[in-house]
């Protein structure tokens, strides 16, 4: 396997961030429970607060990257519509119910040697496998 | 005002990071699964990447209460659907919330078709099972 510096860079990264919100405000990143917590009504001032200030950041950390390393033109464009609404509606339902995403089960949860973390991940990258191999058969 | 300047740094870090390393790119993503197709494992970097700080970093930060709080996790049903239900909801795009959301200033049109959706589905999710804490 190719060794891949920058989507290794890329995910210490990640890792880092995830450890550094941990250690100074014992909150686990993970983004989907950060919506959910973003737009749950019950919650107030920096419990609320919090969640959105990493969504706007995290919107700004990639901004920052593409401004320096022009990334505009390699993203993708005018996918089936009826394919991202699908996939939205399944994501935000199935991370409710399921508690957690790729970087809460995968990132924190499995670097928290969590069971349920690691449970979560093993079926969530094993039934996208599936959808992707069942889309390129009936394609 | 200390933790929104956390969650400042914390959030730009991990947003360069996911634009870094082509997680915000779908059809990478789409590539990294197809693996029984035209495999491209460039993704797997990116997990192993944040595994390798974050496994060390949490043994490090975690207290003996929080580590005995964590084994006692129970894997249920709800778990494992919800899980399910979001991996073919992953596989269908090749978005999942993070890279979605910090790509979206970037091409809001395209993103709002995925991003409307999956605040309905939460909506959905909380309307039928109660918004439970984690």
């Amino acid at each position: 396997m190719e060794f891949q510096w920058q989507a290794l860079t890329g995910g210490i990264l990640i890792g880092l961030s995830a450890v550094l919100l941990f250690m100074s405000m014992r909150k686990i990143a993970g983004i989907s429970g950060m919506i959910k917590q973003a737009l749950s009504s019950s919650g107030n001032g920096t419990e609320r607060w919090w969640p959105l200030m990493f969504i706007v950041a995290l919107m700004l950390g990639t901004w920052i990257y593409s401004i320096v390393f022009s990334v505009e033109s390699s993203l993708r464009e005018g996918y089936p519509k009826e394919l991202l609404v699908a996939s939205g509606l399944l994501v935000g339902f199935g991370t409710y119910i399921g508690k957690g995403c790729t970087s809460g089960h995968g990132v924190c949860g499995i670097g928290r040697l969590s069971k349920r973390s690691i449970v979560a991940t093993v079926v969530f990258m094993l039934c996208a496998v599936i959808t992707v191999a069942v889309m390129g058969a009936v394609s | 005002m200390k933790k929104l300047i956390t969650a400042l740094i914390c959030g730009t870090l991990f947003g360069f990071g996911l634009a870094m390393s082509q997680m915000i790119d779908p059809d990478k993503v789409q590539g990294f699964l197809d693996i029984f197709g035209d495999w491209d494992p460039t993704l797997a970097w990116v997990m192993g990447g944040a595994l390798f700080i974050s496994i060390p970093g949490f043994a490090l930060l975690l207290t003996k209460e929080e580590k005995g709080h964590i084994k006692q996790g129970v894997i249920d049903s709800k778990l494992l659907a919800g899980s399910a239900i979001f991996g073919i909801g992953w596989g269908l795009s090749g978005y999942c919330p993070g890279p979605a959301l910090s790509v979206a200033p970037l091409i809001i049109t395209e993103l709002l078709w995925f991003l409307i959706p999956l605040i309905v589905g939460m909506v959905v999710a909380g309307a039928i099972f109660g918004k439970e804490q984690d």
